[in-house]
């Protein structure tokens, strides 16, 4: 039971990345109808953007530390970071400690921006043509954004640790009543996920509750009606792009603590994602949430050692065998709206 | 032959010559000059060049035709490459029987996955095939270790038994792949002033099997079954309702351009016998569709002009590095010079791969027909200006 609990546990924080990259990859598909291959890199980018943040709160310039000596009696000279001129240090040092929530605030405005300009620079020309030239144009653009940010900022993992708040594990099992020590989860995990819960709800409510999001899913349904009533669509679809790119590079953000990000961590993601959409149903909202984290937990359950020495090799092919099955039972995936993409 | 037609015919014969003289094609720069680093002319590239267009002239069979875009294509690569180091192992070290078998099982594992994935189609079916070459990647990289060699790939041992060979030469080395006698490695150098041109037996074999394969492929471009393809790629409902059923011939597409991808591995593992996973991920099947874009698909020779193009940049355009573009440039004032190394270096060297991704979205964006219909409209516009020198009112105005 405990082992059960700890594997689903496991599972709800990569499945919330699935999730969160998926919810992105079909609110571009659902309103633009494009096939969006360069989501991955809108993930990776987003992760850079943390890793941005934190460099530039730990800027410093040098000064002579007069107090200080070295063992020649010489003032030493020490690197100042310019937030503590201006917070003072132990205010200073705090907002260092937590520069990857911050950069939420930072990577929201810029995201927007990367996929404003993606959509109105290169997408918007490619509606009219198949999803085979949609798929090869985004694809190349991943390659090229990928070596970009290899090119600023190396081919290795950068490490951005979480706040030390979060640092350590919580006991999940005591909580709930079983023995200490045996259920223990990282508390940035269970931030990740409870994040990762609050975009999706906050996504579902803003298209369900707010005058924008209902125009936006009559556009969805019939984008021609709503443009012969006199709605600028094109403008909304443009934001809901932006939007779709703010998610994914959130998702990117807050992972960064997970995984050290590194150039190629977008495309790992983005077939795995890819994954995730059709097995939720080309087009469907709650399809691709449902499937990220329904995947997730699968992947977590497929890698425990039990089901291991049972079926060798299970955990690296968990998620292809179940789109194939699901591809080939059900080709409208879980939730998928009848007539997207049906061949 | 005597079926082709001229124009066939003529591109027969051009990728003919260009491939059996590409020692001298591909070394235009004497020995020692300071251009001799653009000399593609070295056994191992060269090689890579043919193989890689095979594999790319497959695919095209596919893609280009058929219009369904593989994206795990390297399965069927990386299938052919271990099954002709098991023949080098347990057999002999001619390379026929073990390219036969590359073909036979990499033509066995398409029709597997051929027959479940072209149940769908569009998206569908690249989600599928992408699935299906993961899932083998991840397989042939842990459980399967065994017989794919895992994480070190799958190598020749001297106590290996090749039944018909011998497990080690006389000096108690591994033997090394050869054709009745014929080493692969074996080359040997012509020296013209200050050229040196290397003809390799290994390249020999392989180009030989190029022309071979391409003129397959201007026959299967030709047949009526050429033209069923199209058909399905031009409107595969309006064939589904004259009553014909498509997917016989699209899974006969399918196995035919797997056959060649692992007849590609075969030949990949004949010039250096040894076998890896890495071959199969998703981004060497996506390399070959970059291949066939970049180069045309749906033409006869874009695929291959699109391979050496790739294959050549990723060799030569990432040995430039900052102190060759500084020579170049020597004769600008010194600031200017910094400037453009400084502007030209990310696109160089380790960052050649972004030159690549930028060409290929110009050549989606602007020439969805690649480097062919870049090809064809520079022509078409020297023969309009042509024609509009020599005759100046060639085209007649309607009478008003």
């Amino acid at each position: 039971m405990d082992a059960i609990i700890l594997q689903i546990l496991n599972g709800l924080d990569k499945g919330s990345a699935y999730a969160l990259i998926a919810l992105g990859l079909t609110l571009i598909f659902g309103t633009l109808g494009v096939v969006n291959f360069a989501h991955g890199a809108l993930f990776m980018i987003g992760a850079f953007c943390a890793v941005t943040l934190s460099r530039i709160l730990t800027l410093s310039h040098t000064v002579i530390d007069e107090t200080k000596t070295d063992f020649l009696g010489n003032p030493l000279k020490v690197d100042v970071p310019y937030v503590h001129d201006i917070f003072g240090i132990a205010a200073g040092n705090a907002i260092i400690d937590w520069a990857v929530p911050l950069a939420i605030l930072f990577a929201i405005p810029v995201m927007i921006l990367v996929g404003v300009v993606m959509e109105r620079g290169l997408i918007k020309h490619f509606y009219k043509r198949p999803h085979a030239d949609q798929i090869l144009v985004t694809f190349g653009l991943a390659i090229v954004l990928q070596e970009v940010i290899k090119y600023f900022y190396g081919a290795n993992p950068i490490p951005t640790p979480a706040p030390a708040a979060f640092k350590g594990s919580f006991d999940f099992g005591a909580a709930i009543g079983f023995d200490p020590n045996l259920i223990i989860y990282p508390y940035w995990r269970i931030i990740y996920f409870l994040f990762a819960t609050l975009i999706i709800g906050g996504v579902f409510a803003f298209l369900q509750f707010t005058t924008f999001g209902m125009v936006v899913r009559a556009g969805m349904a019939d984008r021609e009606t709503v443009g012969l009533l006199g709605i600028n669509i094109d403008k909304r679809f443009t934001i809901m792009f932006g939007i779709a790119a703010a998610v994914a590079g959130l998702a990117g953000v807050m992972y960064t603590p997970i995984n050290s990000p590194n150039y190629h961590m977008g495309m790992d993601f983005l077939v795995l994602s890819f994954v995730v959409v059709v097995v939720g149903g080309m087009g469907s909202l709650p399809g691709a949430v449902l499937a990220g984290f329904l995947l997730g937990v699968l992947e977590s359950f497929a890698s425990m050692r039990e089901v291991i020495d049972i079926i060798p090799g299970i955990n690296q092919i968990i998620i292809y065998l179940v789109a194939i099955i699901i591809l080939l039972t059900r080709p409208r995936g879980l939730m998928g709206r009848k007539g997207v993409m049906e061949d | 032959m005597k079926s082709l037609t001229k124009n066939d015919l003529t591109l027969l014969v051009a990728v003919a010559f260009l491939t059996l003289f590409a020692p001298f094609i591909l070394n235009p720069f004497p020995e020692g000059s300071a251009m001799a680093q653009f000399n593609a002319g070295y056994p191992d590239l060269m090689q890579r060049f043919v193989i890689f267009g095979i594999f790319a002239i497959g695919f095209n069979i596919l893609f280009g035709l058929t219009g369904y875009l593989s994206f795990g294509h390297a399965a069927f690569l990386g299938v052919g490459s271990y099954a002709a180091v098991w023949m080098f192992k347990l057999l002999s070290m001619n390379v026929i029987p073990a390219i036969i078998l590359s073909v036979i099982v990499a033509g066995l594992f398409s029709l597997l996955i051929g027959f479940v994935s072209l149940r769908r189609s569009g998206i569908y079916f690249s989600i599928l095939t992408l699935a299906f070459a993961q899932m083998m990647f991840a397989l042939a990289y842990s459980v399967l270790t065994p017989i794919t060699g895992g994480e070190t790939g799958l190598q020749l041992a001297l106590d290996d038994p090749r039944i018909l060979g011998s497990s080690q030469t006389p000096e108690g080395n591994i033997p090394v792949p050869g054709l009745f006698g014929m080493e692969m490695r074996d080359s040997f150098d012509l020296e013209l002033g200050s050229w040196v041109f290397t003809f390799n037996i290994g390249y020999y074999f392989c180009a030989l099997v190029l022309i071979a394969s391409f003129y397959l492929a201007i026959r299967i471009f030709r047949s009526p079954f050429g033209m069923m393809l199209r058909a399905v790629k031009s409107n595969q409902q309006r064939m589904n309702y004259t009553g014909l059923n498509t997917r016989p011939y699209t899974l006969a597409a399918f196995v035919i351009s797997g056959m060649y991808a692992g007849l590609a591995g075969g030949l990949m593992a004949s010039m250096d016998p040894l076998a890896g996973a890495e071959r199969m991920q998703w981004t060497a099947s996506g390399e070959v569709v970059l291949m066939t874009i970049l180069g045309g698909a749906g033409t006869l020779i874009g695929p291959v002009l699109g391979a050496g193009f790739i294959k050549y940049f990723e060799n030569i355009f990432s040995k430039i590095n900052a102190t060759i573009l500084h020579e170049w440039f020597a004769f600008l004032p010194d600031g200017l010079e910094d400037f453009i190394v400084a502007i030209l270096y990310p696109f160089i060297g380790k960052g050649w791969h972004l030159t690549l991704g930028i060409l290929f979205m110009m050549v989606v964006i602007f020439l969805p027909g690649g480097l062919v219909e870049g090809g064809q409209r520079i022509r078409s516009w020297l023969q309009a200006r042509k024609s509009k020198n020599g005759r100046p009112n060639g085209t007649t105005e309607p009478a008003e």
